[in-house]
């Protein structure tokens, strides 16, 4: 069944079916930056060095999410406009979002890509074969193909600590309690509230929560943040969209166009001389 | 100290943008393909294969059989040409039997596949069938089930690039399919005018001249329809590309138009309404890196 926005994904998640959706949620309001998460993720997983270089946007060198990296520590110095001594540093580590409707792997044209146990979103590494379609279709621009490798890669959310019953690396590196690991109703309840708490403090007047709805683009994300600021401004898309909502009349496009073509092609052959 | 004339000096100059960044640091949000030069190629060769083979199936029953013949081996040519792009595309080439693993109607990748496979099949049939010298029904029906996956094969890679999260590829999902139809009929008149003279002269100078005003059509429509957003068809390497692919466009059904008089500028026509259309499926392509890369683009077409 692929018509209609509101049908689950190629197979019914196990969330649905009674399972536990386990993800993160991530208070960007309390973390300092400490790139704890991104070492432990690199040290437990396995993930190769990324070329050392320096790219002068505050403290950060990782810049983004790829294959070979899959925790990222954004950096924002803003000087605020009605507050001109004051600079506001905003930090928060980002990750794959482990989205409720996953782009990545609905396009995968191996089934490399498959939902888990705990409603996350893995790659079989033994599978993919390096098509990159998920590389162009992720709204989040997270998972990657690596260079030298050649099959694509991102966030497992620990799948195999989560196996034996742990929490991920990052969120168990963690010092501050900004990434929280847990089953995600129980986090969107405890996002909820922290939300409130940090909007009545001066600074988070602008807190919102960016992905615990369900509303939201892409069905609400198994890995959520509390953002101080914009999204954009983190370097995430303001309105993720989930794109198979269009998907009938994208295939009906094309075969109307189908048809225009055999149409063509029928009208300059029979018309003969 | 001294103010420099027609400049003020600032007071205090901050460290830090004052200004609500639209971004961070400039840096790209979503991710430019990871494909190579094989895939707008393959989009190419498997566009004007698919639109052949319809026109070899066509031509059977319209009692044109040499230039149905001519047709299905120029398609049967771009069917063996295309799964060799795909694979040398690959990060693991040597897995490309994994696309045949499953059949995923959510990826138009998966179906892109199985139709490919289904058609370059179809077709090697009906080539041996022929030769062989088997009964003409069934080089017909392996024919006609090449004819039915030619226009899919044309047209599913505009859904492929329309169903991703690259800002000009989705803006333009609806509008693409014509415009590659449109190019692959156009492609596909232009192999059979390059081909030489004989049976179906004027059919394909027909379907060159059709091809190009749907494709010229659509294309204006799409741009119009991104707006703002499809600037990377108007500036750059994607900007280039599309200038040259409308030029190319216009030379080639001027010169095939003029190719009822000479045959020599039909074949010349043919020959460039062909690169017309590997220069589409280029342009569409490089503009989707300029759209992915400067992250304006994807904040501005998600804002209310």
């Amino acid at each position: 069944m692929i018509t209609g926005p509101r049908q689950p994904p190629v197979a019914l998640p196990l969330w649905q079916a009674g399972g536990t959706r386990m993800g993160f949620f991530t208070d960007s309001s309390v973390c300092i930056g400490c790139k704890a998460c991104e070492v432990a993720c690199k040290e437990w997983n396995g993930v190769p060095d990324s070329k050392p270089a320096w790219s002068g946007n505050s403290y950060d060198n990782t810049l983004r999410l790829g294959a070979d990296s899959w925790r990222h520590v954004a950096f924002v110095e803003r000087v605020r406009q009605d507050d001109a001594a004051g600079v506001r540093w905003l930090m928060s580590s980002d990750v794959c979002k482990h989205c409720t409707r996953a782009a990545c792997l609905e396009v995968c044209p191996t089934g490399a890509i498959f939902r888990s146990e705990f409603g996350t979103v893995v790659v079989q590494d033994d599978v993919c074969n390096g098509c990159g379609y998920c590389v162009v279709a992720c709204p989040f621009g997270v998972i990657e193909r690596r260079e030298d490798d050649g099959r694509a890669f991102k966030c497992t959310l620990c799948y195999d600590r989560l196996k034996v019953g742990e929490q991920p690396a990052c969120a168990k590196a963690c010092p501050t309690a900004s990434i929280q690991f847990g089953p995600v109703e129980e986090l969107r309840e405890a996002a909820r509230s922290r939300l409130e708490q940090v909007r009545a403090q001066p600074g988070g007047e602008e807190a919102h929560l960016y992905g615990a709805d369900e509303a939201d683009g892409v069905g609400g994300f198994g890995a959520f943040f509390l953002l101080l600021d914009r999204p954009e401004v983190y370097g995430l898309p303001p309105r993720p969209e989930y794109r198979r909502r269009d998907v009938v009349t994208m295939w009906g496009a094309a075969s109307v166009a189908a048809w225009l073509l055999v149409g063509g092609l029928a009208g300059a052959l029979r018309w003969r001389r | 100290m001294a103010a420099v004339v027609g400049r003020e000096e600032p007071a205090e100059r901050p460290l830090v943008p004052r200004e609500r960044p639209r971004s961070y640091y400039g840096l790209p949000i979503v991710r430019r393909p990871a494909w190579t030069w094989e895939v707008p190629l393959y989009f190419f060769t498997g566009g004007t294969a698919g639109a052949l083979a319809a026109v070899s199936i066509l031509a059977r029953w319209n009692g044109q059989h040499r230039m149905g013949r001519r047709a299905r081996r120029m398609a049967l040519a771009g069917a063996v040409v295309s799964p060799v792009l795909l694979i040398s595309d690959l990060g693991r080439p040597a897995r490309f039997l994994n696309m045949l693993r499953v059949l995923r109607p959510t990826s138009p990748m998966s179906l892109g596949s199985w139709t490919l496979a289904g058609f370059g099949t179809a077709l090697g049939m009906a080539e041996a069938a022929d030769l062989v010298g088997l009964p003409a029904a069934v080089t017909g029906t392996m024919e006609g089930a090449a004819g039915i996956l030619g226009p899919i094969l044309a047209n599913y890679t505009a859904v492929l690039l329309g169903d991703t999260a690259n800002p000009i590829w989705r803006g333009g999902r609806h509008l693409l399919p014509f415009v590659f139809s449109g190019s692959s009929l156009a492609a596909a008149g232009g192999a059979l005018s390059l081909a030489g003279p004989g049976e179906g002269r004027v059919a394909s100078r027909r379907m060159v001249l059709v091809g190009t005003a749907m494709e010229q059509a659509a294309f204006l429509a799409m741009e119009s329809q991104l707006g703002p957003l499809g600037e990377p068809y108007r500036t750059g390497r994607g900007g280039r590309l599309a200038q040259a692919h409308r030029r190319a466009s216009w030379v080639g059904a001027l010169l095939v138009l003029a190719g009822g008089r000479s045959p020599f500028l039909q074949r010349l026509g043919g020959a460039i309404a062909l690169g017309s259309s590997a220069l589409l499926r280029q342009a569409v392509y490089r503009a989707g890196f300029q759209a992915a890369d400067d992250p304006g683009y994807l904040v501005g077409s998600q804002e209310p």
